[in-house]
């Protein structure tokens, strides 16, 4: 079983008992998701949309780098790897 | 609901509005969370939307979002929220608005009408994501 770190933004904090860091389990960062859900359920319509993708407002970090870049839910994870989650802050 | 916010905090909200016309201008809202919400500091940043599309749409960068969590670690604060201008439009918030907005956080939108900033509300994503719930503005 990976184990990897999720860091969760403020405004999601509320979902996830005020902690800013959740361990998840998974080998990909889709798994990774999936575990935070299963753990937090009130988090997914924050998240995925209606049609189950993920809100164009979730950005997903591996280090500095944005997962889009690598391989997108695809990308792998090795044990303690630290996934940031940031939203993109936009409107009109 | 209620958001609480320091006279020079919304002043510099304002101010920040109008620099940033025609263009939208925005940046974080920081203070205290709880019952009650209470801003005491703001953090402006770039609107880093492409030219051309800045007169009615903003962006904050992931860079800009990380330093400005570690801002309000540094002075014990939380992020409660976030502000943006609307040039020449009233100070409610658009759908589009509404698809990005974060749960939790007080949208403060300014209505910046020919480079003057005319009035701040304050608004607030429903749990069901359907609508904005407005929240009372109180100015200490």
């Amino acid at each position: 079983m990976i184990m990897s770190i999720l860091k969760i933004p403020t405004p999601l904090r509320s979902y996830t008992n005020g902690r800013a860091e959740v361990s998840v389990n998974g080998g990909t960062v889709a798994s990774a998701l999936s575990s935070l859900i299963e753990q937090y359920p009130a988090l997914k319509p924050h998240l995925f949309n209606e049609q189950g993708e993920l809100r164009p407002f979730v950005n997903l970090f591996l280090g500095e780098h944005n997962v889009k870049d690598l391989q997108g839910l695809d990308t792998p994870l090795s044990e303690d790897d630290r996934l940031i989650l940031i939203p993109s802050i936009a409107g009109g | 609901m209620k958001l609480r916010i320091w006279r020079e905090a919304l002043a510099q909200i304002h101010a920040h509005g109008e620099q940033a016309y025609p263009e939208e201008g925005a940046g974080f809202l920081l203070g205290m969370d709880g019952e009650e919400k209470t801003v005491t500091n703001v953090l402006a940043l770039p609107n880093v939307r492409e030219d051309g599309a800045r007169h009615n749409r903003y962006l904050i960068a992931p860079e800009d979002y990380l330093q400005a969590e570690l801002e309000a670690e540094r002075l014990g604060l939380s992020l409660i929220g976030v502000f943006h201008s609307h040039p020449d439009h009233p100070n409610q918030p658009s759908e589009f608005d509404r698809e990005w907005a974060q749960p939790h956080f007080s949208y403060v939108i300014t209505s910046v009408e020919k480079g003057k900033a005319r009035g701040s509300r304050s608004w607030l994503l429903k749990e069901d994501r359907s609508q904005f719930e407005e929240e009372k503005i109180e100015i200490l």
